[in-house]
This record gives C-alpha cells, structure tokens and sequence, in this order.
C-alpha cells in the first residue's frame, strides 16, 4: 500500500501515552539518589515515527528452557520459599504481546544480592544467583519458578529498606513499549517507608504488587504469585472504531 | 474497547547487572564488519560529575533506512548480521559503548526524510524511569538541516543530540542536568 518512496504517507501504529498521573515520575524528591540525575527541563514531545513504533524483536535464542527455574543453579536447590510467578503480558487494548523476552533479576531469601557492589552482611547461596529469562507465548504468557526474596537494607535514609521485590525489563515489540519496573509483593510492611514504591502515583501503585494464586499453588511443591504486565497499546484510530468487533 | 492501566515503571537499581548484561550487548554489528564504528560517551550528572555505571540501550534503522521489523510498512528488510539494538553496560569505567553502523535516512511520514539517528534509552540507580534521547551525526550537516525532529530547536539545544567524529567513530556525552542539559524526549 505504501512504496519505498520518501514521498509516501507512512500508516504507523501510534501507541498510546500514558496520562502523566499515573505515570512514574523520573525524579523523587524522597528517592535522594534521583536529585542530580532526574533531568530538569520538560522532555520534548517525540511523535511515534517509524524508529519509535519498531523496535528489537530478538530473545528467543537467548533464552534457554532451565532459565525459567532460578531454584537450581550449579547443581543444587536454592533455599528459601519455592514460588511460582506467572502472569500476562498484554498491550493496555488488552491484546497479548506475544513471543516477546522477560528478563529479571532479583536478592535471594536472605535479601542478598549476587553482585559485586551489594555486600550487607546476609548470607550468599550457592544455588541461587538471581537472573531468570523467558520469552512469553503465543497468548502473551510468562512463567518462572524461583525463591521469594528477602527485604534488604539501603542507605537512602535512616533504617531503610526495600520491601521484597522482582525487577522485570521488557521489551514488547516497538521502541515506545520499553519497559523496566518492579513486582512487589502483598500486604508487604515494609510499603509504608519505600520511596521507589511510594514515586509510582497512588492510583497505579496497585499495577505493581502481585496476588496470591491459590489456584496455581502447587500442592506440596511451590506458592504462586500472578502478575499481569500492560504495556502501552497501539492508539485506536476512527477505522477501528467503526469496525471493531473483532477486538477484545 | 478494553482499555488496561499501564503497569508504572521503576528504576533498575543498583543491580541490574545482574539481569541485563549481554556480552555481545554493544555490538550492533560485529566489530570487524565493514564499516562499523563505534559510538562512545560519558553520563554526566547535575553535579557534572560521571557516572560509575548506568545502561545505554540504542535503536536505529539499518544503513538502507530499514528496520527489520513487521510494522515497517515497506516491508521489513535485514541486513546481514546487523541487529538493530545495542545494549552497553559501561563497564569500562563509565564510558557507554556501541558498535554499529552508521544508519540510513528514514522516511519521517510527512514526505520528507529524517537524518541519520538512533533512539537511545538511558537507565541508572536514580532514575525512576528511563530517560529517552536522540544520537545524530555532526557530519551530515545537510540532512541534520531538513530533519523534522531538529527542525526549530534552538543550536545550543540541538548541539546536545549531535554525536562528534572520533578517532574509531564517534563521541556523545550525555549531561542529565545543567546548562548542557541534553534534549530529552517523551516518547
Ligand atoms: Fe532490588
């Protein structure tokens, strides 16, 4: 329908931008570290061209079937709570981002994490060292098993510490849809006190806590946790209005 | 039509190392490849000091102007061992950096072409969300003049966008705060 010719009407999927109040600030004040690094001046607004709305699609030789399982590494069991952590990746028009890479890193039971710069006194295990990666299926599912982290102490103010968490990076499938962020956990005590937390406005904060899934919980064997993930969806346009029915 | 609330981002953290590093993350393309340069730079903070660590992700169409990606309307193309994206975890003492080639024109949709450029993605301890700018080339004066994304930014803003030749490609420094304060963008 369109050539190759510069002169050409391109049709583009434009994604759709998040209202700014639900959105995750850059800086926060109570975040110290984000003082000297938030930028100062407005952002400049970028309309979704071709670079934006394309993106990496890559992943799925990268990912090996055992690096959705962090509970066996170097030839044992890691300790700690067995966890199932599942969920969806869907764009915010509810369609499933399919076959797109999941990567995350997180501390092991003792809240310690694998790294050279992390070293509280709490405990290393042998078994466990934290990276998982796993490419979601065709109706945009990911899956991990792993141990469910421990809270661990930071210097951000007096008696800090950060409530248990995953860090998730995900890609979707167009430049605009990047996405790095943080699972926490239910009813989690520590909430109160947490500034990475407490940055997300107060009406998308539920968006990063799991449930419990009993359902998934496997007898004997492992709790699970589900945690759907949006990522900005292609805008709808008038067309799709009209002739819609097809779209969940 | 349904319409989700988006899951709110985080920063990376401090550990993220642990995640999101790729040994062949910076190479865009091999570094022998013909024609491959690198793109290398700093990240200041408002204090002017650099930055020890952060992640520096990049994408950008290949030297034909095409990305090798389905919602390209003129068809995806591929280039040979080229990738698209680069992933730099600075590791060599806060330096970002990317081999690549250097990309094509790109089509900018109103019926005019853009200048060669990458989207880049900035990620550090914090940052509570990524920070979004543009890498263009000093030495395509000519395109760099017709682009529509630099088109009417004033020059001192538009000089932080524009990568500057080097001894094995090119240099571009990031200032997150300050009078260079780079042009950053809300995609
Ligand atoms: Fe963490």
């Amino acid at each position: 329908m369109t050539g190759t010719t510069s002169g050409s009407h391109l049709d583009l999927p434009r994604y759709a931008r998040t209202d700014p109040a639900l959105r995750t600030p850059v800086g926060f004040p109570e975040y110290r570290s984000t003082g000297l690094r938030a930028p100062l001046r407005t952002p400049v607004d970028l309309p979704h061209r071709l670079t934006e709305v394309t993106g990496p699609l890559l992943g799925a030789d990268r990912v090996r079937p055992e690096d959705a399982d962090l509970t066996r590494r170097a030839g044992g069991e890691a300790v700690g709570q067995r966890i199932v952590v599942h969920g969806r990746v869907l764009d915010s028009g509810g369609r499933p981002v399919q076959h797109t890479l999941v990567e995350i890193w997180q501390a092991n039971a003792a809240g310690r994490y694998r790294h050279v710069v992390d070293n509280w006194p709490a405990p290393l295990d042998p078994h466990f060292d934290g990276l998982g990666r796993v490419m979601t299926d065709d109706q945009g599912r990911y899956e991990f098993t792993t141990i469910r982290p421990g809270a661990y102490p930071w210097r951000n103010h007096d008696n800090a510490w950060r409530p248990a968490h995953i860090h998730f990076s995900l890609f979707g499938r167009a430049f605009t849809q990047r996405l790095v962020t943080q699972m926490y956990f239910p009813d989690d005590p520590l909430f109160f006190q947490d500034p990475i937390l407490n940055a997300i406005p107060e009406a998308a904060r539920p968006l990063a806590i799991c449930r419990y899934d009993y359902e998934r919980t496997v007898p004997e064997w492992a709790l699970a946790f589900r945690w759907d993930i949006v990522l900005r969806g292609p805008e709808q346009t008038p067309f799709e209005t009209e002739d819609d029915g097809d779209v969940a | 039509m349904t319409q989700l609330q988006t899951t709110p981002s985080a920063t990376v953290g401090p550990y993220w190392a642990i995640g999101l590093t790729w040994e062949d993350g910076p190479h865009v393309v091999a570094p022998d490849a013909p024609g491959a340069v690198w793109i290398r730079g700093r990240i200041y903070d408002g204090a002017g000091k650099a930055l020890g660590v952060g992640l520096v992700e990049t994408w950008q169409a290949d030297p034909d102007g095409r990305f090798d990606h389905p919602d390209d309307p003129r068809g995806s193309s591929a280039w040979p061992g080229f990738r698209g994206f680069g992933r730099s975890s600075m590791a060599n003492g806060g330096e970002f950096a990317i081999c690549t080639l250097k990309p094509g024109r790109v089509p900018d949709g109103e019926g005019g072409l853009q200048a060669p450029h990458l989207d880049v993605s900035i990620f550090s301890q914090g940052l509570l969300d990524r920070v979004v700018t543009r890498i263009y080339f000093a030495d395509e004066a000519e395109a760099n003049a017709e682009d529509v994304v630099l088109h009417g930014m004033p020059e001192d803003r538009r000089a932080t966008l524009v990568a500057t030749p080097a001894q094995d490609g090119y240099r571009f420094d990031i200032h997150l705060q300050g009078d260079r304060e780079t042009v950053f963008f809300a995609v």
